[in-house]
């Protein structure tokens, strides 16, 4: 097992977009550490660059600069097998020419370890994965859930194995055994205190999967590293805050007078604890607030602003509304007996404790 | 059932038995009897097949032509697979590769038969000079070895392009992600070949060997043009075999060879077919 450290990483490369048109992608200055034996999630949305990073941590491509570590061994020159990583792929790759036992065995094989210790092996990472049934059966005729298993498991196979790399391992698989399998690689990284980096853009996956969770934004970058309980109450930016949560942190411009925040169409007090410095920097900040911390009211109140209700989503066990008020729109998690009609009005309130303020795409408060 | 489906059916249908069924059926019926130019044809049951049988010209012509097609597998799918893992996987270079490939299977049979016969006739033809340089006497239409070489080489030249271009486009959409798991796996070139891109070409291979053992025995335009089946009968395959004995008027002769021969195909097709079907799927590693 090995932590994983990436320091100041760099790599483009072209993308050809049909005749002539190319779009140059880019990772540019990234560092990151991760901790040995963590289950790590490497979270952002499509395009952000998570499978080119992961890619580069396998050794399946060469970053063009910058260097990679494990274990604070520089490992950038070695080869993908030299550095004993495993990487399970988004559709499960099996050989379909052998049975599931001889797929377990292929990178043992090919180490040429011992054939009863090879034995030994497929067995014991059989009854961990519980696919010891499976062990006759071609490879090929199984279900994806268990080829995703089978995947897992000539990664885990080799006892060398510094870290295993999940590129959307879910993706394809049955939705009723996405939850069934997720909770297996979580055992399987517990039990065997392996690192795992488990790529996704589903912050539900990552949340649930991780120990510690990287989120990358858009343009390559890395936007935050934390526990999913840090990166849920604590974004250090605005896109972070919107990219957790269903639905997303609402995000609203505005500046800062000497009566409170005003929003152009609105203004509320300045919350109790927020520093002289940060309220004399200016205006151009964004006010965030996540919606299931609105608090709404059919009756007006005092200090209390005025909605317009937009949309109503039903989920069942609370609604999401969408409102509306001049140019801002707000998402708010309201209870399901509040009996809320489209085109009604509907007062609102923040609660200090939970405002946070950025600038400049950091948080100041 | 919805019988509604079998109305799109019908047009096929009727195509089919006009163009296939009927004279298959007539060839079938030919067979069995004596026919002479002109006369009433005699119902003779099996006499004509067991002619065929003892026939020692046809079993000559029918060991020629299983000769002819195992060696047409056994070179051309290899070598088709050996091109198609060379070629550019992308880029100006492979559209390149692809036209020129695609160049002998566009050229009329006819016209690849006299270009081949200019190049090999022994008097004004090149090859014959160039080998003539190394001091091999190269003479087509005298040598019963060269004349069956010669044929071979031209179906290897004219129809291994087929195999490529088929193994091509198998070998594009096996996913990038199988041959880094084989890297990841520390499989070598030899076992990520065997183990990653054979059996993912098992479609496509399976449909390669069968449109060349059938193409195969379809071999005519050729010999006749290069040799006439000739010197002696080295080159008569055979299709040569019965359009001879169809030209000399002995159509039931001619009928029960097309049924036997039709047999052969579609009994060894079926065999190939299923052999590769399975082979190699799942197999038991302890």
């Amino acid at each position: 097992m090995a932590s994983i450290e990436l320091k100041d990483f760099y790599h483009t490369y072209d993308a050809r977009m049909g005749k002539g048109e190319t779009s140059s992608f880019c990772i540019e200055n990234l560092n990151i550490k991760w901790g040995d034996g963590k289950a790590i999630a490497l979270l952002g949305p499509s395009g952000c660059g998570k499978t080119t990073l992961l890619n580069a941590i396998s050794g399946l491509i060469h970053p063009k600069g910058g260097s990679i570590l494990f274990n604070g061994q520089d490992v950038t020159a070695l080869s993908t097998k030299e550095r004993h990583v495993a990487q399970v792929f988004q559709f499960p790759v099996v050989y379909d020419s052998m049975d599931v036992y001889g797929n377990l065995a292929f990178p043992l094989k090919n180490d040429r370890v011992p054939r009863n210790e090879i034995d030994r092996r497929v067995k014991e990472i059989a009854g961990i994965l519980e696919i010891e049934d499976l062990l006759e059966l071609p490879a090929g005729n199984l279900i994806p859930a268990d080829k995703q298993k089978v995947s897992l498991g000539r990664g885990i196979i080799r006892p060398d194995t510094a870290a295993v790399l999940l590129d959307e391992p879910l993706t394809v698989i049955d939705p009723k055994l996405q939850w069934t399998l997720r909770r297996k690689l979580k055992q399987v990284q517990r039990q065997l205190g392996i690192t795992m980096v488990y790529v996704t853009h589903d912050q539900h996956e990552a949340l649930t999967f991780a120990d510690i969770v990287t989120i990358m934004s858009n343009d390559g970058k890395i936007a935050q590293t934390g526990t999913p309980e840090e990166i849920h109450n604590d974004p250090y930016t605005p896109f972070v805050g919107y990219f957790i949560g269903s639905p997303g942190m609402n995000i609203m411009e505005c500046s800062i007078t000497s009566t409170g925040f005003d929003f152009d169409d609105f203004a509320i007090p300045i919350p109790v604890g927020l520093n002289e410095q940060t309220l004399s920097a200016g205006d151009n900040y964004q006010f965030g607030i996540r919606p299931e911390f609105v608090q709404a009211s059919m009756e007006s109140r005092d200090g209390w602003l005025p909605f317009t209700i937009e949309i109503v989503e039903d989920t069942g066990a609370y609604k999401i509304t969408t409102l509306k008020a001049g140019k801002h729109k707000i998402k708010a998690r309201i209870p399901e007996e509040m009996p809320v009609v489209e085109n009604n009005p509907l007062w609102v309130h923040f609660p200090d404790k939970h405002i946070k303020l950025f600038q400049g795409n950091k948080r100041v408060f | 059932m919805n019988n509604r489906a079998w109305l799109f059916l019908l047009p096929m249908l009727i195509i089919m038995s006009l163009s296939a069924f009927i004279p298959l059926m007539t060839v079938v019926n030919y067979s069995l009897h004596y026919i002479f130019s002109g006369s009433m044809p005699q119902y003779v049951g099996l006499a004509n097949y067991l002619e065929v049988m003892r026939d020692s010209s046809f079993q000559n012509a029918l060991g020629r032509q299983l000769i002819f097609s195992t060696m047409v597998l056994v070179v051309q799918i290899p070598l088709g697979i050996m091109i198609a893992l060379a070629l550019p996987k992308k880029g100006t270079g492979a559209t390149i590769s692809l036209v020129l490939l695609g160049i002998p299977l566009l050229i009329p049979y006819i016209v690849v038969g006299i270009v081949w016969r200019l190049f090999t006739q022994s008097d004004i033809g090149v090859v014959p000079k160039v080998l003539a340089l190394f001091g091999y006497a190269y003479n087509v239409a005298l040598d019963p070895i060269d004349a069956p070489l010669t044929i071979f080489l031209l179906d290897v030249w004219h129809w291994t392009p087929l195999v490529v271009l088929l193994c091509y486009a198998g070998l594009q959409s096996i996913p990038d992600a199988f041959y880094q798991a084989a890297q990841i796996d520390g499989a070598s070139t030899w076992k990520t070949f065997r183990y990653v891109t054979l059996p993912k070409l098992r479609p496509v291979l399976i449909l390669a060997v069968l449109l060349r053992f059938m193409d195969s025995f379809k071999i005519y335009s050729e010999p006749l043009l290069l040799t006439g089946g000739g010197p002696g009968s080295s080159t008569t395959y055979l299709s040569l075999f019965v359009a001879r004995k169809a030209e000399s008027y002995e159509l039931g002769y001619a009928g029960a060879v097309s049924v036997i021969y039709l047999f052969v195909v579609v009994t060894f097709s079926f065999i190939f077919f299923q052999i590769m079907k399975n082979l190699g799927k799942g197999e038991h590693s302890r």
